[in-house]
């Protein structure tokens, strides 16, 4: 029985593996670590450094990520909100809707919970695969999200990037376009180890922002489940004493 | 003074039986409890599927418990709707445990009553004279469907509109009433602020009132005709002297608190999915529901949630969208008439040949098949794999009258076989 259970669940398992992909198919595995609070902590810098101009996380408040990263409320004001007046306000922009969609064709999207959506390995591949195109309006295309309307905000720290591509003719006469890799054209002002760690804080803070209870949940599952077990052994306990005069 | 304690405690005790007389006069506690419990006399010999009927009472109460608590923080309306669920989910005290719970129950809910349905077609338990049980369980069954397919839009996430969009859009397949019937459901010409609240209004209320009175029946119309079980025998042909079945034991305790060893069992994995995997990998809660609901862009995919996909490959097996819908309807109607179509001398799958026991394989091959098929893009091969599928699931209904009489039956015991 419990194995059967298991292969209907294995089954239906690839489904998200195949929804997952898309696109180019360029696809990297982000591999971040939520219960990191250093991590977490320069995400959050990092996300209101970058992203807070445009991308609002309108379910977060700023004292719920103060509490669960481990920061002061007194430094919170200096260091992370810049958009609001009282630490239990949520992560607003300043910018107007109807500005943003003027400016770059569409709203920015929130962000709260774009980890749970899209995952965080689709944030973390879009991140990393911007590159030079001069035909777009910002001049930057994407390999994950193509003709992403969002200019590459990160390209002081990464550097410029051309995309290469080869077209392929397969045997049925079919002409293809393949990505073949990257190719740095300028120098940014991280290196690409320290890009990398950037763009996963960042992913790593997101990831938080989508499920703030992830932190707890776990935990407290152990003891839960723990109780239960224990439960479970006491009511088989009791059962076989009831049951002894049955034959 | 040990007197005195013994004189005051006889009396408390005298005073309470007292009270019990009282409303036994007026209520027939006594005779129910008797009648349903501590004097209803199940088979001893139940085995581990025979849990999955208490387990959906298990789960009925916590939807109901779970829903209650969300219904007091939850809005209503396509303006409000998503925005409250995270407000649930980030800033109502224990809100996310008890929306998971909620969220994972609805999936739970399935598994159990897939399980339970799957033990009645072992065990013949549908057979004469557990018609009508097997009946108001199927309409339970399609109560369940529409107290779910509702649920899922409350969230007003993108599967949720989307969802709702494609299946509500299937009425109007019907001619000449169709698409009124259809504007009729949504009471707008697109799924809207109105269909969410009429939906929130029928899931927390109307269908939850229809499922607690069908429930009530299955068990009355049970505990009338008394148990099957993995024999298939009936008990009540060897009773001892005071009229108690031999192979009977009382409900209560024995039933008790062997479903309390089921309950606690369940209770763990319940808790496995609700704290480590709440999403259950996008299968309990879509990634893309994560989305809001946007009326103007519609997704790339579009699949039901899993519980619903076997029959979702069955329509889109047909190529004809009435057709389809037709198909997709006779695929539940079918399971209806289980009752009628299996003319095995033999009730339990213990005891028939091995023609029903290669039918019912076949038969759960093909359901579980088609609920993975059914959330996959329709390629063209899965397309003809769900027509493949679809076919043994009717012909293992449709094709039972014959087959199950060719069937060479093994000698039923005359009493229960018991396994511990």
């Amino acid at each position: 029985m419990a194995k059967r259970i298991l292969i209907a669940a294995l089954l239906l398992m690839p489904v998200q593996v195949m929804a997952a992909a898309g696109g180019s198919g360029f696809m990297l595995h982000a591999g971040n670590d939520v219960g990191n609070k250093a991590s977490l902590q320069r995400g959050a810098r990092n996300y209101v450094n970058y992203c807070l101009g445009c991308h609002s996380l309108q379910y977060v408040r700023y004292n719920q990520v103060a509490k669960d990263l481990g920061i002061a409320e007194s430094d919170l004001e200096d260091t992370l909100m810049w958009t609001a007046e009282k630490p239990q306000e949520v992560i607003e922009i300043a910018m107007p809707d109807g500005d943003a969609a003027r400016w770059f064709g569409r709203t920015p999207p929130d962000l709260s919970l774009t980890s749970r959506s899209r995952g965080t390995d689709w944030i973390y591949s879009y991140l990393k695969a911007f590159y030079v195109d001069p035909t777009t309006m910002f001049g930057y295309n994407n390999l994950v999200l193509e003709n992403a309307a969002m200019p590459h905000v990160l390209w002081s720290l990464e550097g410029d990037k051309a995309a290469i591509f080869e077209d392929t003719v397969d045997q049925d006469g079919v002409s293809h376009t393949e990505f073949k890799g990257f190719e740095q054209l300028t120098e940014g002002k991280l290196s690409e180890a320290e890009y990398d760690e950037f763009v996963i804080d960042l992913v790593n803070f997101l990831d938080y922002v989508g499920e703030p209870v992830q932190l707890q949940r776990q935990s407290l599952g152990i003891k839960v489940i723990a109780y239960l077990l224990v439960f479970l052994l006491l009511a088989m306990a009791l059962k076989k004493e009831f049951w002894k005069d049955v034959d | 003074m040990a007197n005195g304690q013994t004189d005051t405690l006889g009396r408390i005790g005298e005073r309470v039986s007292a009270l019990g007389d009282w409303v036994n006069a007026r209520f027939p506690a006594d005779k129910m409890w008797k009648e349903h419990a501590s004097e209803y006399y199940a088979p001893k010999n139940f085995n581990f599927w025979y849990y999955f009927g208490v387990l959906s009472l298990v789960v009925l109460v916590l939807q109901i418990v779970t829903g209650i608590v969300l219904a007091m923080n939850y809005k209503p309306s396509a303006a409000e709707a998503f925005a409250s669920v995270e407000y649930i989910m980030r800033d109502v005290p224990w809100g996310w445990l008890i929306r998971y719970m909620h969220a994972a129950g609805a999936s739970f809910f399935f598994i159990v009553v897939y399980l339970h349905m799957f033990r009645g077609l072992m065990y013949g338990s549908y057979r004469k004279p557990r018609e009508l049980i097997w009946i108001i369980g199927m309409l339970i069954y399609v109560a369940l469907m529409a107290e779910a397919f509702m649920g899922y839009l409350l969230p007003w996430g993108q599967m949720s509109y989307w969802g709702a969009q494609v299946i509500v859009s299937l009425f109007g397949a019907i001619p000449f009433i169709g698409e009124g019937l259809s504007e009729w459901i949504r009471g707008d010409y697109f799924i809207s602020d109105i269909t969410l609240n009429r939906f929130f209004s029928f899931h927390v209320i109307a269908v939850p009132l229809v499922l607690l009175g069908l429930v009530a029946m299955h068990i009355l119309a049970l505990h009338e005709v008394g148990s099957n079980n993995p024999d298939g025998v009936d008990i009540k042909k060897h009773k001892d002297a005071n009229g108690k079945p031999l192979d009977g034991i009382a409900f209560h305790p024995y039933y008790t608190v062997k479903d309390l060893v089921g309950i606690a069992g369940f209770a763990i994995i319940f808790s496995a999915v609700v704290f480590f995997a709440p999403e259950f990998f996008g299968l309990f809660l879509e990634h893309a529901n994560f989305e809001p609901a946007d009326p103007l862009k519609t997704p790339e995919h579009i699949a039901p949630v899993w519980y619903f996909t076997p029959f979702y490959a069955i329509l889109r097996a047909v190529p004809d969208k009435l057709a389809g819908v037709v198909i997709m309807g006779l695929a539940i109607v079918v399971m209806f008439l289980l009752p009628w179509l299996d003319r095995s001398p033999v009730r339990s799958i213990r005891y028939k040949g091995w023609i029903f026991k290669t039918a019912l394989a076949i038969f759960v091959i093909s359901f579980i098949a088609l609920g993975y098929l059914g959330l996959q893009p329709a390629t063209t091969l899965f397309v003809w794999l769900a027509r493949l599928f679809s076919l043994l699931y009717f012909a293992f209904f449709l094709l039972m009258p014959f087959y199950s009489k060719w069937d060479t039956p093994k000698p039923v015991p005359d009493r229960v076989t018991h396994h511990g």
